[in-house]
This record gives C-alpha cells, sequence and structure tokens, in this order.
C-alpha cells in the first residue's frame, strides 16, 4: 500500500514537469493556433543556456534560470517575427515543415556546440532532499516542480484572463483582422506570446535539467509528452493541461514500476485510451 | 482644409477592381452618409480608410497627412475608429471586455469612457460581463459601437450599423447619431437603408459599381436623382 | 472552324509530357541493365535512391495531395522490416514472397492505426503519427524472438536463396552477396516506376481531382460531393502499403534490422521531408528533383555530421519560407513544363487558350 502511494505522489509530482513542458506549447497554440514542433527542443536549448550561464559565471542555478529567462524569451520574440509569422496562413504545412526543421537545425546546432554527452544541471543538497508526509517521503525539487506548474499556470490564467494584454490575445486569437482596428498588431502580439511561451519553457528546463540527464536529441520525446497532455486537457485549457500531465506521469510512473521498460509505453497507451475515449479531451473547449 | 480628403481612390480584390477613382471629403463636424447597393462598393471604401486595404499612400489624405498606405492599427492610433460590417465583436471577450479592447491601441481625451457609453447604452451595463455574443443583434451593434467610441476617435466609420435588424431597433440606434454630432464628432455612415441615413447626414454620397454617382445634401436631391443614382439610369 | 461543346474535352496531356514519356521507358529500360556496367557500389547508393524517391513519393501524396502531413511513415518502414524478417526468420519465407506479404500485413496495421489518427487534425494529427511510430517501436523492442532492443540478422542462406539471385548469379558471374544486391535493386526499380505510375495515374483519374479539391478546401469539397474521409483514408492505406513493401525491401538489402534502425525518424521521416520540401511539394516530378539534390549534398558533406543535417535543415526552413514549391516549382513557373502533368485542361473550345499538346501547361485555366 506505501508503494502504490509513493508511486501515485511520485507520478502526480511528475505531470507537473509535465505540465510545464506543455504550458508553453498551449499558449502559443491558443494564441495563433500554431504548433511548434521545436516546442520540445527549446526546452532543451533553455536548459543548455542555463548550464553555460551556471558554468561561466559560477551561479547557483535557480538564478542563473532567471538571468536566462529574458534572453529566451528574445529568442522566442525575434523566431516569431521574423520567421514563425511567415508560415502563418490558411496552409498547413509551412507551420509544421518550418518547425519540423527548426526541431532538426537546434538539435545539431546544440550537437555540434556541446557534444552528445549527457549533462546534468545539479542542485546540489536539493537534489536527493525530501519531505516526510505520513508513510511517503516527497521529494524535494518534484515538489518544487509540481508547485512551479501550478503557479505557472495560475500565472498565465491571471495573465490572459485579468490583463489588457490577455485580452489582446484573445481578440487577436478570435480575429486578427478586427483586433487590427482595435490598434493591436497581431505580429508583434504572437511575438510576445512566443517570448512568454519560452518563459515558461525556460522553468522547464530548470526542472528537466535537475532532474535528469539531458542531451541535445531528448527534445522530440519532449514535445510528445507535452503534445499529449495538451490534447488530454483539451485544447484551451490550462488547467486541463495539468490534468494531461498529471495523468501522463502517472501512467509512466506506474508502468515503471510494472516493469523499467514499459514506462514510456505505458504513457503513450494512456493518451490513446484517453483519446479514443474522449476525442476532444477532459475540459474541451464550448466554442472550438 | 477637410479632416479627411479621398483623391481618386482604387481599390483592387486581385483581379477584381472595385473602386475606380472615388473622391471625397469629410469637414470636422460633419456627418456623411454613403448610399448604394450590395456591391456598390462601400464597404470595400471604409476598409480602405481604416486601413484594412491598403491604397496609394496619397489617396487618403487625414488632416493633411497621407494615410493611404498605412496598417489599420497606425490608422487607428490616428484616430479613425471602424464599427465594423457584421459587428465583429470578439467572441472570447465580454461586453465590458469588447468595450475594454476599443482603447487598445490609443488611450484619448475626449466625452467617451466606459462610464459615458454606459450612459448611452444602459443595457450594456446590465449585461457587462456576459460573452459579448450572447446579446441580441441590436445590443452587440451598440457594443460595437460603444467599441469604436471608446478610443475617442477623431472620425467614426460605420459600416452598416442597420444589417440585420429590426425597425424599431434601427430607430433607436439612429437617435444615438445627433448625439454623437452634440459631442462635435465627425461620422461616415454606410447605409443600404437610406431612409434613415438621409435624416441624420449633413451631406450624401451615392455610390454604383466602384464609382460616386451623386453627391449632395440631403434637402438638395430629388428622389428621382437618388433612385437614378443607387440603381442606374432606367 | 465551329467549336460546339460537344468538341470540349477535358485532358491533361501537354507537348512536355507527350515527350518525356518515351523517355521515361527507355530510362527505366537503361536502369534495369545497370548491373551489366555499373560497380556494386554504385548499384548500392542507386539503390538508397531509389528507395529514398519511393519513400518520398509516399509522404508527398499524403501530405502535399491528400493534405495529412505525417511524421510517423517510419513506423510502415520498420513494421514492414520487422514483418518480413518475422515471416522469413521465423517461418522460412523465401525473402521475397516474405516482403509482399509484408506490405499486406502493414497495410493491416495501418487499417488499426487509422481508427486512431484519424480523429486527429492538422499539427495534431501530425503528432499523433508520430506516437504511433513510438509505440510500434517500444513494442517491437519487446519482440525477444526477433532480437528486443537489440535486433537481429538476416540469415546469409535465406538471402541467398531468394527468388533470381541464382539466376542472377549466373548471369553476371556475381557473388551470391552482389547478386543478392542486384536482384534488390531490380526490385527497386519496378517498385519505384510502379509507384510513380501509380501516383499518377490517381491523380488523373476522378479520384485525384477529389483529392485535389479536399486539400484545397475540404469544406467545398464536400459540398459538392466529395467525400473526403474516404479518399484520404484510401491514400493513408496505400501509402501505407507501398511503405511496408519498401521497408520490408530495405531491411532484405541491409540483412540487419534493429527497431532504433527501422523505426529512426530521421532516416525514414526527416531525410523524406527534405527531399520532398526542397525537390517540390504537391508534384510527383519534385521528390525526384528533391533525391538528386539530396545524394549531391550526402556525398560533398558525408564528413560534416551535424553540420549536414544542419544545413539540410536551414535549406528546408528557407525553401519553405521563400520558395514554397521547392526547385521543381521554380523551375516550372519558369518554363511551365511538366513532365507529369496532373492538371485539368479544357481545349477544344474557343476561349482555350491551350492547343492540345501544342503549348506549355501553365497558359492553361488551372484546375
Amino acid at each position: 500500500m506505501v508503494s502504490f502511494a509513493d508511486t501515485l505522489v511520485q507520478g502526480v509530482l511528475l505531470g507537473g514537469l509535465y505540465a510545464l513542458f506543455a504550458a508553453g506549447l498551449s499558449l502559443i497554440f491558443g494564441v495563433m493556433r500554431l504548433v511548434n514542433l521545436a516546442h520540445g527542443d527549446l526546452i532543451v536549448l533553455a536548459a543548455f543556456l542555463i548550464l553555460s550561464l551556471i558554468t561561466a559565471l559560477g551561479l547557483n542555478p535557480f538564478v542563473a534560470a532567471l538571468i536566462a529567462l529574458p534572453i529566451m524569451f528574445a529568442l522566442g520574440f525575434v523566431l516569431q517575427l521574423q520567421v514563425l509569422n511567415r508560415t502563418l496562413g490558411p496552409d498547413i504545412l509551412p507551420p509544421l515543415l518550418v518547425t519540423f526543421g527548426l526541431s532538426i537545425v537546434i538539435q545539431n546546432g546544440l550537437l555540434e556546440a556541446f557534444s552528445a554527452d549527457s549533462r546534468r544541471i545539479s542542485v546540489g543538497l536539493l537534489e536527493t532532499a525530501s519531505l516526510p508526509v505520513g508513510p511517503i517521503s516527497i521529494g524535494v525539487m518534484p515538489l518544487l516542480t509540481f508547485l512551479s506548474a501550478v503557479a505557472v499556470i495560475v500565472g498565465l490564467n491571471h495573465l490572459f484572463y485579468r490583463t489588457e494584454l490577455g485580452r489582446a490575445f484573445r481578440a487577436t486569437s478570435d480575429d486578427k483582422v478586427t483586433a487590427s482596428l482595435m490598434g493591436i498588431r497581431p505580429e508583434r502580439i504572437f511575438a510576445v506570446a512566443t517570448g512568454i511561451a519560452m518563459i515558461v519553457a525556460t522553468i522547464a528546463a530548470l526542472y528537466l535539467g535537475a532532474r535528469a540527464n539531458f542531451d541535445p536529441t531528448i527534445g522530440p520525446a519532449r514535445l510528445i509528452y507535452a503534445f499529449e497532455a495538451v490534447i488530454i486537457g483539451g485544447l484551451g485549457s490550462l488547467w486541463g493541461t495539468l490534468a494531461g500531465g498529471v495523468i501522463i506521469g502517472v501512467a509512466q510512473t506506474f508502468g515503471a514500476a510494472i516493469n523499467p521498460e514499459w514506462q514510456i509505453l505505458l504513457g503513450h497507451v494512456a493518451f490513446i485510451a484517453v483519446l479514443l475515449a474522449m476525442p476532444r479531451g477532459l475540459f474541451p473547449r464550448p466554442t472550438d | 482644409m477637410a479632416l479627411l480628403e479621398i483623391h481618386g481612390l482604387t481599390a483592387r480584390y486581385g483581379e477584381f477592381q472595385a473602386l475606380f477613382g472615388v473622391d471625397m471629403t469629410l469637414e470636422p463636424g460633419e456627418t456623411i452618409a454613403i448610399v448604394g447597393a450590395n456591391g456598390a462598393g462601400k464597404s470595400t471604401l471604409m476598409r480602405s480608410i481604416a486601413g484594412v486595404l491598403s491604397n496609394a499612400d496619397e489617396q487618403i489624405v487625414f488632416e493633411g497627412r497621407r494615410i493611404g498606405a498605412l496598417p489599420a492599427a497606425d490608422v487607428m492610433a490616428l484616430g479613425i475608429a471602424m464599427v465594423p460590417e457584421g459587428r465583429r465583436l470578439f467572441p472570447s471577450l465580454s461586453v465590458e471586455e469588447n468595450l475594454l479592447i476599443g482603447r487598445y491601441g490609443r488611450q484619448a481625451p475626449g466625452p467617451w469612457s466606459l462610464k459615458t457609453v454606459y450612459e448611452l447604452f444602459p443595457v450594456l451595463k446590465e449585461r457587462r460581463t456576459a460573452p459579448a455574443i450572447t446579446l441580441s443583434g441590436g445590443q452587440q451593434q451598440m457594443t460595437a459601437i460603444g467599441r469604436a467610441l471608446m478610443s475617442n476617435p477623431r472620425i467614426l466609420l460605420c459600416d452598416e450599423v442597420s444589417l440585420g435588424l429590426a425597425p424599431v431597433v434601427i430607430r433607436d440606434m439612429y437617435a444615438i447619431f445627433p448625439r454623437l454630432r452634440e459631442t462635435g464628432a465627425s461620422v461616415v455612415i454606410v447605409e443600404q437603408d437610406i431612409g434613415q441615413a438621409l435624416k441624420v447626414a449633413d451631406r450624401v454620397y451615392c455610390m454604383m459599381e466602384g464609382r460616386v454617382t451623386l453627391s449632395g445634401s440631403p434637402a438638395s436631391l430629388t428622389r428621382e436623382a437618388i433612385h437614378a443614382a443607387y440603381f442606374g439610369a432606367s | 472552324m465551329v467549336s460546339t461543346p460537344e468538341a470540349w474535352r477535358v485532358t491533361t496531356r501537354t507537348k512536355a509530357s507527350a515527350v518525356f514519356m518515351p523517355l521515361a521507358v527507355a530510362a527505366i529500360l537503361a536502369a534495369l541493365a545497370a548491373p551489366v556496367f555499373a560497380s556494386r557500389a554504385a548499384i548500392q547508393d542507386l539503390f538508397f535512391m531509389l528507395t529514398m524517391l519511393v519513400l518520398a513519393q509516399c509522404w508527398n501524396l499524403l501530405a502535399g495531395y491528400a493534405g495529412l502531413v505525417s511524421v510517423g511513415q517510419q513506423v510502415f518502414v520498420g513494421f514492414g522490416g520487422y514483418a518480413m524478417f518475422a515471416l522469413v526468420v521465423l517461418a522460412g519465407l523465401d525473402p521475397l514472397l516474405a516482403i509482399l506479404i509484408a506490405g499486406v500485413a502493414t497495410t493491416a496495421l495501418a487499417v488499426l492505426t487509422a481508427q486512431f489518427v484519424f480523429r486527429l487534425q492538422g499539427a495534431y494529427f501530425a503528432i499523433g503519427t508520430w506516437v504511433v511510430s513510438e509505440v510500434v517501436r517500444l513494442l517491437v523492442a519487446q519482440w525477444t524472438a526477433l532480437g528486443g532492443g537489440t535486433g537481429t540478422s538476416l540469415p546469409a542462406r535465406a538471402a541467398r536463396e531468394m527468388f533470381g539471385v541464382a539466376m542472377a548469379s549466373r548471369a553476371f558471374g556475381f557473388r551470391s552477396a552482389q547478386a543478392v544486391d542486384t536482384v534488390c535493386y531490380w526490385l527497386a526499380v519496378v517498385l519505384a516506376a510502379g509507384t510513380i505510375g501509380f501516383i499518377y495515374g490517381l491523380l488523373r483519374a476522378r479520384q485525384g481531382l477529389a483529392l485535389a479539391a479536399v486539400r484545397d478546401n475540404q469544406e467545398a469539397a464536400r459540398a459538392v460531393a466529395v467525400d473526403s474521409h474516404r479518399i484520404k483514408t484510401f491514400v493513408y492505406l496505400a501509402v501505407a502499403f507501398i511503405t511496408g513493401l519498401t521497408g520490408a525491401l530495405i531491411y532484405v538489402e541491409k540483412a540487419r534490422i534493429s527497431p532504433n534502425a527501422a523505426f529512426s525518424v530521421l532516416d525514414w521521416t526527416a531525410y523524406v521531408i527534405f527531399i520532398v520540401v526542397i525537390g517540390g511539394i504537391g508534384t510527383i516530378e519534385g521528390p525526384i528533383v528533391g533525391v538528386v539534390v539530396f545524394m549531391i549534398l550526402q556525398t560533398m558533406l558525408a564528413d560534416y555530421g551535424s553540420w549536414y543535417l544542419l544545413i539540410l535543415g536551414v535549406i528546408a526552413i528557407v525553401v519553405m519560407l521563400f520558395a514554397r514549391r521547392g526547385l521543381w516549382g521554380l523551375f516550372t513557373e519558369r518554363t511551365g513544363i511538366q513532365f507529369f502533368p496532373v492538371r485539368r485542361i479544357l481545349v477544344g473550345t474557343p476561349f482555350s487558350t491551350v492547343k492540345e499538346a501544342g503549348a506549355f501547361a501553365d497558359q492553361a485555366h488551372q484546375v
């Protein structure tokens, strides 16, 4: 019984990490209907950026992540403004193929710059620290990850529904042309959205790199988990994305408990099962 | 110098030419009406002024400044706000949020604010948190007009505000135009329904197939002349 | 000369295509004769080119014509390969027969996966196909009879005794390994020619017109009673079949299989996508051009590891942003030449600017 509860809690907390992967993806899709196939690789890029700041400036990982935030925002902003904006339109091929190409470019750029060696972001004692809660002990880092995911989702919801910028996001997502009649410049709004998504990606990168080894090629797998979480949750719902992440995390953790080789497989199986049962996800947006 | 001057405006949709050299002026404080049948080019004209369509720079002049090629967001910031054809409220936004977004690109001093817009259209205040698209047609139209007013524009463009509304609702809607005039606003109204337009306008332009076929003050134009200009000489 | 409506005809032939057809037949015959004068290494390179060409044509049909962008086609390559291996290693079948059956088995898999992926649209369809591929890869890696995660090799005897190998060995005086390469090469020529012929025929048939309509505007297509789901499913299954055959053939030649190689996104999807994008999406000529460019780039940049892929990715991005129709698209826009014309041209009317087979396609009203 203890083992079951332990596995469950671990799975839920892992779901927090997946929700962080997914939140950026969900934000961009919500604002401009764009799915960035390079999203996972951008998270990995952010992880290498944090690592570089740590080694170059001898910083604490959390401080390094803080410094990485505006850098990644700028990267996302420019990427959207100069490259991805050109792919938006009725044809589905350009955004998919350009972001796919981007994924390959980022992976191989990182390979050239950092080699294929596995890396880790060391958080010192926090790595193994844990809190005893009743019969189980909860890792501090996983808990921090989950709480960060919740904080990010609360923050994004606040942004979307209680600020002028969020109004502009929603209006532009509804109707680009009429939004421009309000003085909104869609191209810039999209760039801001991608910049914010990169901020979320950086937070995800910190926890990704602290939790496990990473190398330039792990991006696509993160993309798949993120995507699965978004789809399970239902397009347009950030809390749904958290729920989706938790479902994937729990499925994976139970899979690993049964047989280590089954971890990833069970995550995919859970995804397929949910999708077959509820094609629009758990909390679909009514107007989609 | 007129507030807005349009010189030989041409516009195309791909290979199809919609406007063939339109000339028009708008003086400060004036309300002008543009009438014509479907396809006459009225909406194209409005969208050209608003910047949704791009035209040659010098064809549209606002307070002496050439704005023909400016994009919509820039035109709006200068003070030309449009109530688009079909209302085009944002479904993801509530009534109040739709009003607030009208101020996004331009926050200028003037008579219009959330408070005064609610005074103009009290029913909107009651439904302020409702999703804008759950309102009736007439209420949505009010929201769209209020949204455009929120930026305290120098020129208000109203594209077919009576479309799809019942006559009694249209009458109430048109009652606001004299009140706008009192605040010194300059207004361009596009209408298929000539009756209401003639009642509120200082001057009328009639269009057919992309050209201005008649213009003048309502008093100076005979019904026959308007009929001919609207439908073409029989 | 009076032109009556009865005299109006819809055709796809143009002057350029009329010239090209006999040339294509000659090219196929020359290709089949290649083992006579080409080295073994050259035959192996040609084999690789041809199989990539088939994969590219298939992906192009899916994405460029049916509007189904898949980043999971590697599942059919890998499954075809493993099905062939299973039939040869476990059931002792002749590899040639195994290839055919593997194609059918792959189609069966596609029937299953379609239930899932067709619930998704656009980008989500794309990632869904990827998930499917990952699932199959993980499941296959559990199959210990075929080597599990590390894979297995094809018994040399099985390849040697494949139908046609003995004949090739005698005819050319090759050792059996080279004879196997030769037979695989011939099969690749037949597969490539057959695939292109099938696609061309499909696009010229009524179904092809339906495809173009569905890709351009699904709602409008439905309004004229085009059953888009049926045609997309047909294309998806047909592509799965051909891809399965190709995968099986590839792994007969390689003689060694492992899950990571057989289901590699890079080898069977990334390269394929780059080939189609750079060559030109939505045309039959595009992938042919793309494969040639790809081989040239690979030869030039083979020593540069990650730079090679990086450059390939950048070129694909640039092409997609600024020359969406690829190299062949640029060429066709300039010259109007089409070798596999699939656009419908209305001839025989007083207004036709195209005289049948007497002018270039781009002057016609496009369909």
